[in-house]
């Protein structure tokens, strides 16, 4: 499977990663030789194999749904880039 | 007593019991070294007022009696952990300025146990990386250099500031953590000791995420006995990690008896691989001799799938990682990039992530999001689960036979230059984990332990690797290999 540079340029923005015109094709190549690892999977036969969803055997453990903690908005916005009024402010969003 | 920031955690905690010596002058003997060796770029962020006044505390707890083991021992911290009001970034200009409001569940235990925070430790951005050539804040520098040779090695990666500062003594011991190798790979790269817990055993919380079904944290020590007593302070049950396991911490120490007679030790085949240096396969008959003579019967074993672990994991890690990075998004933390008049959102997230996030992580959230997106996830990302399902079957499989432990190398080659694989493709580099992240995949323990030097006068590590839960044992067979092999080389001081 090799990725061509429309496809690179829409997974650049699924992962909402700028990346420039000029960069594409460099990344297609990057990307097609990391697939092109990735191909020796199919090699292997999987029929009858369930996908591993855990790695320990464990049962998650179940808590009381209770509220543990809050009132520590300062703590919250103290590292934002730009915090106003109790909030994360971030450009516009809707039109 | 000399250069006390030589002693290991063993020594320095009899000394300190015995009222030899105290943990202000052990935290300062190590912050001068850090000074004096800023060539090695293992530090990103020193502390060194936090480190006094923790390891003044230290000694008022050893003077009152009764202090545990790594009470007063100065410590360097992975840039990974969140420590509470310090710097950390994990090594990427996405968290430049981050500073937690919280302490990760490892640091909090270990400061609980009165361990002094010396700085946080350089690293590959995101722990992405097997060289620690992935950082914002340059390389870290390996103390080893090859003999007669004045060019600069790796130290490895990604926890590559660790495994150079604690083998150039600018610290006794240090954290890591390790999601395909990142622990180990540089503890045989710098000569000391690596050990990646089994997955569960010590807690993922307040260490930045990567893949997270795969990111462990260990100890980085200078001998086996100190991964022993600082693994034990790192493990235990944490309700806010719902993958840590409710399981009783053992005395690792005290399972250090030496003895491993009748033990049944695997010789997996599919690790002899093509191309592998000789030096690596004489220093991997050499151990095999030496846990022989020790009394352990030595099997050969067969791990089918180990070809298909690199691929399995190159598919996994990106993908969980795309997921656990989508959080930096120039909102909550870290850095935001400068907009353009009419910018919106998207175009804000799109910016600051380019600008943040360095080469690698760009390139290993992008695999990941293709991985994941519509019309390959099965393809890709459920193939690579049911292939890691049928690497941890092989695993449980020769476990089931009797094995106790399995013998490897750790890396496939000693350091190798910084720079040196600067042109080759990302693949090339990730062969550096071949031998250890079907360990990561199978969620087991595995230890590295500086067993040899290679004729260029390079560390060289062995592996071992142990069914789960049982670190004890594992630390038993490592610490008969560790006396066996009897390596005390230490770098030439050049820094």
């Amino acid at each position: 499977m090799s990725i061509d540079i429309d496809t690179a340029r829409k997974v650049a923005h699924l992962a909402r990663i700028a990346v420039p015109e000029s960069g594409l094709p460099k990344l297609a190549g990057e990307l097609s030789a990391v697939l092109a690892f990735m191909e020796q999977l199919n090699e292997v036969d999987v029929s009858g194999v369930e996908p591993m969803t855990s790695v320990t055997p464990m049962r998650l453990k179940r808590r009381a749904d209770v509220v543990t903690d809050g009132n520590i908005q300062e703590q919250i916005l103290k590292n934002a880039p730009d915090a106003r009024e109790g909030f994360f402010a971030v450009p516009k969003v809707v039109e | 007593m000399g250069e006390l920031n030589r002693m290991t955690i063993a020594g320095a905690r009899d000394a300190l019991a015995a009222g030899e010596i105290t943990a202000a002058d052990l935290a300062m003997s190590c912050l001068t070294a850090i000074d004096a060796a800023d060539g090695l770029n293992a530090y990103a962020h020193k502390t060194p007022t936090l480190a006094l006044d923790q390891a003044r505390e230290a000694d008022r707890r050893i003077r009152a009696g009764g202090a545990p083991a790594l009470c007063g021992i100065p410590l360097g911290i992975k840039d990974l952990f969140c420590t509470k009001g310090v710097p950390s970034q994990a090594a990427s200009n996405i968290l430049k300025g981050f500073r937690p409001e919280y302490e990760s569940t490892v640091t909090a235990k270990l400061f609980e146990a009165g361990a002094v925070m010396l700085g946080k430790l350089n690293m590959d951005e995101f722990a992405m990386g097997s060289s620690n050539e992935t950082s914002c804040y340059g390389n870290a520098v390996n103390p080893w250099r090859r003999a007669g040779d004045k060019a600069a090695l790796t130290p490895g990666g990604s926890s590559g500031g660790s495994a150079a500062a604690v083998a150039a003594d600018l610290c006794l011991a240090a954290t890591g953590t390790d999601t395909g190798g990142s622990i180990r790979q540089p503890a045989a790269f710098t000569g000391i000791v690596g050990i990646k817990p089994t997955y569960g055993r010590v807690s993922r919380w307040g260490i930045v995420a990567f893949a997270s079904s795969l990111d462990q944290a260990g100890p980085m020590t200078k001998t086996v006995r100190d991964a022993a007593i600082m693994l034990g302070a790192m493990c235990g049950h944490d309700p806010k990690d719902s993958t840590s396991a409710d399981l009783p911490v053992p005395d690792f120490e005290g399972m250090l008896t030496g003895d491993i007679r009748g033990k049944r030790i695997g010789i997996p085949r599919e690790y002899r691989m093509d191309g592998m240096p000789d030096e690596i396969e004489a220093l991997w008959k050499r151990g095999t001799g030496m846990m022989r003579d020790a009394g352990a019967e030595i099997v050969d074993i067969s791990l089918p799938h180990t070809k298909y672990a690199l691929p399995a994991y190159y598919v996994v890690a990106p993908a969980e990682a795309s997921s656990n990075l989508a959080r930096y998004d120039g909102v909550r933390f870290g850095h935001r990039a400068r907009l353009a008049q009419g910018d919106g959102i998207t175009e804000m997230y799109e910016k600051t992530r380019a600008e943040g996030f360095g080469p690698e992580v760009q390139r290993r959230v992008m695999i990941g999001t293709y991985v994941l997106s519509a019309g390959f996830y099965d393809a890709y990302y459920n193939r690579a689960r049911k292939v890691r399902a049928l690497i941890k079957r092989d695993f449980e499989q020769v476990f089931a036979a009797g094995i106790d432990a399995i013998l490897t190398p750790a890396t496939p080659s000693a350091a190798f230059g910084l720079g040196e694989m600067a042109d080759a493709d990302p693949v090339a580099m990730y062969l550096n984990d071949v031998f250890t992240v079907t360990v990561n995949l199978a969620g087991l323990p595995g230890i590295a332990v500086p067993a040899g030097l290679d004729r260029q006068g390079l560390p060289l590590g062995l592996q071992l690797i142990g069914r789960p839960w049982e670190e004890g044992d594992l630390l038993n067979h490592a610490y008969v290999l560790e006396r066996a092999a009897g390596f005390v080389s230490k770098p030439e001081k050049w820094w």
